[in-house]
């Protein structure tokens, strides 16, 4: 993982004593509300239905045990002992008070953590797969670019006041896209040519939102050095000529869409002419240095533990379901993937008390190097696990609620914080979630649905990337009353695609038996191997929308 | 006159006015006794009488191209560039084209919504004088120009980039 290093250091702490003295002085009046809004939103804090909001950064995903436990602290320290989670792999605590928030980003800073531009219209956390660096089928580890970006991108003096919100997100496998790349508005695909250089393949102008989009490729090869310069002239071009007059039409995809991205693209290309060859070009030795601090943990030379593993599991049912969703290949033998999710019917997708965040440091000390991830899926993932280790593992996490098998399941609910804390809410989206994994609580009945991603926003700003669930619910407002909207067929894997909506939206009451209707059509028309994407693609929308509102 | 914030947070007064850009139809209204900034189109439109002239400068909006003045930057005795709001960032990038792109050596002013916490930020985009918003204290300028001791990116101020000084 990456280390800071006084430089880093340096800015961390002068970050700190900006954002108090700039709280000092909207407190003392000095500052108006307006001028303070920006600046606190780049440090992380809303203000919310509630109380503040404060958004801390977990850059690309990655934990280590001493940061989980500081984060445990702050929760109980600042906080009512409990965090949340997001779909952008950050955390978020809920009820810090204003005139402490600059405490809370010290104690972060102690451990080389911070919350800078988890908000704000600039460049955000740059995300990840969760499995990077210990899958097999990746073109190359995604953690050093992304900390790349990350240094590039924090107090960047020409990019702090865009026209709206900047993600970027890299992928490294050619086969998966855990990362969602293709609703961001850059999403950048690690990549060899034909040479064997590796590279990106470069989308520009997804994104999800009033206008939901998947991302065209602006660039099909991007050479590794040329990552920065390249971005530079990305941003360049959005900071010109996006738009500043209507905030729905401020994001980059708008400006892609008006341009067409041929036009885009070529307007990238003249300005990346300039500065293609200026000092921003990464180096060799750049990209070595940060390399350096994503080498592969003491991993011991291990045989697969094929045999043990197949009589734990015949011995144990529940331990055999475990395995076969919660736990993935690694590319080492003897180790494998482990994912604890945070899904536990009754909570809140994605919530975590001070106690978990503390067992989650635990355990990863005990059985993964120290470190731990966060998933896009609002779950956590210990990397590297040894498979001799698994069934004590799975022992472990049951009594803490991390062992719920449901990965990749319908119950799996990617869910934004919705009504119950957001004040951009059209309505709630947590008791939604909490309503559909009582309606299926049969585990049996869940793996035989296979996998469907079920998202949920509480409003069209699409936090829980609704429009790339499989099944997608939406909050709407009616006239007042909560509402919910469905939309089938989304995507945001490598097939990435925008969900269709079903038509009229439904009370809150209805919404299980709805999911339950259009799961059944999938469960009569499927074929032996078709998963409810396969089927949906194949029969169309009709068939369902029939069910629905017959 | 509102004070003029140098690049190392010294202030000092000077004389430039910014004169609107003038109704359909209407001429520039330039001072009778005091060096003016015109919109930089207006600039081009009256080259043949500006060109050259110690009292007269340019500006641009946010919305402005600066492109429009590539190859003549150095004609101009000043620039400055208009922030309309202090979240509007263009001025950033106008900043940094004219100095990186277009290799303008003269003093580059930021005026409009200019308020202390951004001041940094423009001083790395290549302004060197600053007018701050009439109701903020230009007597604090200084400690924010300078607030960040190390960057990561390399701007104006700073030729290399953190990647490659450190790799050095
Ligand atoms: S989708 Fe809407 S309701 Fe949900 S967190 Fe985002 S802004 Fe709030």
């Amino acid at each position: 993982m990456y280390v800071y290093d006084e430089h880093d250091r340096k800015m961390a702490a002068e970050r700190v004593e900006q954002f108090r003295d700039q709280t000092r002085r909207r407190l003392a009046g000095e500052l108006a509300e307006e001028e303070y809004l920006p600046l606190r939103l780049q440090n992380g804090l809303y203000v919310q239905r509630h109380a503040p909001m404060l958004r801390i950064c977990v850059p690309y995903g990655m934990l280590r045990s001493d940061q989980l436990r500081r984060l445990a602290r702050i929760t109980r320290d600042y906080d009512k002992r409990f965090a949340h989670f997001t779909t952008r792999q950050n955390l978020q605590l809920n009820w810090p008070e204003l005139e402490q928030v600059p405490d809370i980003l010290a104690e972060l800073a102690e451990v080389e953590m911070h919350a800078n531009q988890t908000s704000g219209n600039c460049i955000r956390n740059t995300t990840t797969d969760q499995f990077a660096g210990v899958q097999s089928d990746e073109i190359a580890d995604p953690r050093p670019y992304c900390e790349l970006i990350r240094q590039w991108s924090t107090f960047h003096p020409e990019f702090a006041f865009l026209p709206r919100k900047f993600k970027v997100a890299v992928n490294a496998s050619e086969k998966t896209d855990r990362a969602a790349i293709q609703v961001h508005d850059i999403g950048l695909q690690l990549v060899r040519n034909d040479a064997g250089e590796l590279g990106f393949r470069v989308h520009v102008g997804g994104g999800l939102g009033r206008t939901p989009m998947v991302g065209p490729v602006i660039r099909e090869f991007l050479p590794e050095l040329d990552l920065l310069t390249y971005l530079e002239a990305v941003l360049r071009v959005y900071n010109r000529y996006g738009r500043r007059d209507n905030k729905f039409k401020a994001r980059i995809k708008i400006l892609v869409k008006a341009l067409t991205p041929e036009g885009f693209a070529e307007k990238v290309e003249a300005e990346w002419a300039h500065i293609k060859d200026s000092p921003t070009r990464l180096t060799p030795e750049a990209i070595e240095h940060i390399k350096g601090f994503f080498t592969e943990p003491a991993y011991e030379q291990l045989e697969n533990a094929t045999d043990l593993l197949a009589s734990q599991r015949f011995e144990n049912r529940e331990f055999d379901q475990w395995l076969a969703h919660n736990v993935d290949t690694h590319k080492k033998p003897g180790y494998a993937i482990v994912t604890l999710t945070l899904k536990q019917t009754g909570t809140p997708p994605g919530d975590v008390s001070d106690e978990q965040l503390d067992q989650i440091a635990d355990l990863a000390d005990e059985y993964s190097f120290g470190e731990a991830r966060v998933t896009h899926h609002q779950n956590v993932v210990l990397a590297d696990v040894r498979q001799d280790r698994l069934f004590e593992l799975w022992q472990s996490l049951k009594p803490k609620g991390f062992a719920t098998a449901n990965l990749h399941t319908l119950n799996d609910i990617i869910c934004c914080p919705g009504g119950d804390y957001c004040n951009l809410a059209n309505a709630k989206s947590i008791p939604v979630a909490e309503a559909i994994q009582r309606r299926f609580d049969d585990m049996d009945y869940l793996y035989d649905l296979g996998e469907i991603d079920l998202n949920i926003s509480g409003c069209m700003n699409a936090c829980g990337h609704h429009h790339v669930g499989n099944i997608g619910v939406l909050g709407v407002d009616k006239k007042g009353d909560e509402f919910y909207q469905i939309s089938l067929g989304g995507s945001s894997h490598h097939d990435a695609q925008i969900g269709k909506i079903l038509g009229p939206s439904f009370a809150r009451e209805e919404v299980p038996d709805v999911i339950s209707n259009i799961v059944n059509v999938y469960v009569e028309q499927r074929t032996s191997e078709e998963s409810f994407l396969d089927t949906y693609r194949r029969i169309g929308i009709k068939p369902f929308k029939e069910r629905v509102y017959a | 006159m509102p004070e003029l914030i140098t690049a190392d947070g010294a202030l000092r007064q000077d004389d430039w006015v910014v004169v609107p850009r003038p109704e359909e139809g209407e001429a520039l209204a330039l001072p009778d006794d005091k060096p003016a900034l015109v919109p930089a189109d207006l600039w081009l439109e009256n080259e043949s009488t500006f060109a050259n002239r110690a009292d007269i400068g340019v500006w641009f909006d946010s919305h402005d191209e600066p492109e429009i003045l590539a190859g003549k930057v150095n004609e101009v005795p000043l620039i400055a560039v208009n922030f309309p709001r202090f979240v509007d960032g263009r001025g950033y990038s106008i900043g940094r084209l004219l100095r990186e792109r277009f290799g303008y050596e003269g003093d580059l002013r930021a005026i409009g919504d200019v308020l202390l916490d951004q001041l940094q930020f423009m001083k790395r985009c290549g302004f060197s004088t600053f007018v701050l918003r009439a109701d903020k204290d230009a007597s604090q300028a200084a400690r924010y120009l300078d607030f960040f001791s190390q960057t990561y990116q390399a701007a104006w101020d700073t030729d290399l980039p953190l990647f490659r000084r450190r790799a050095s």
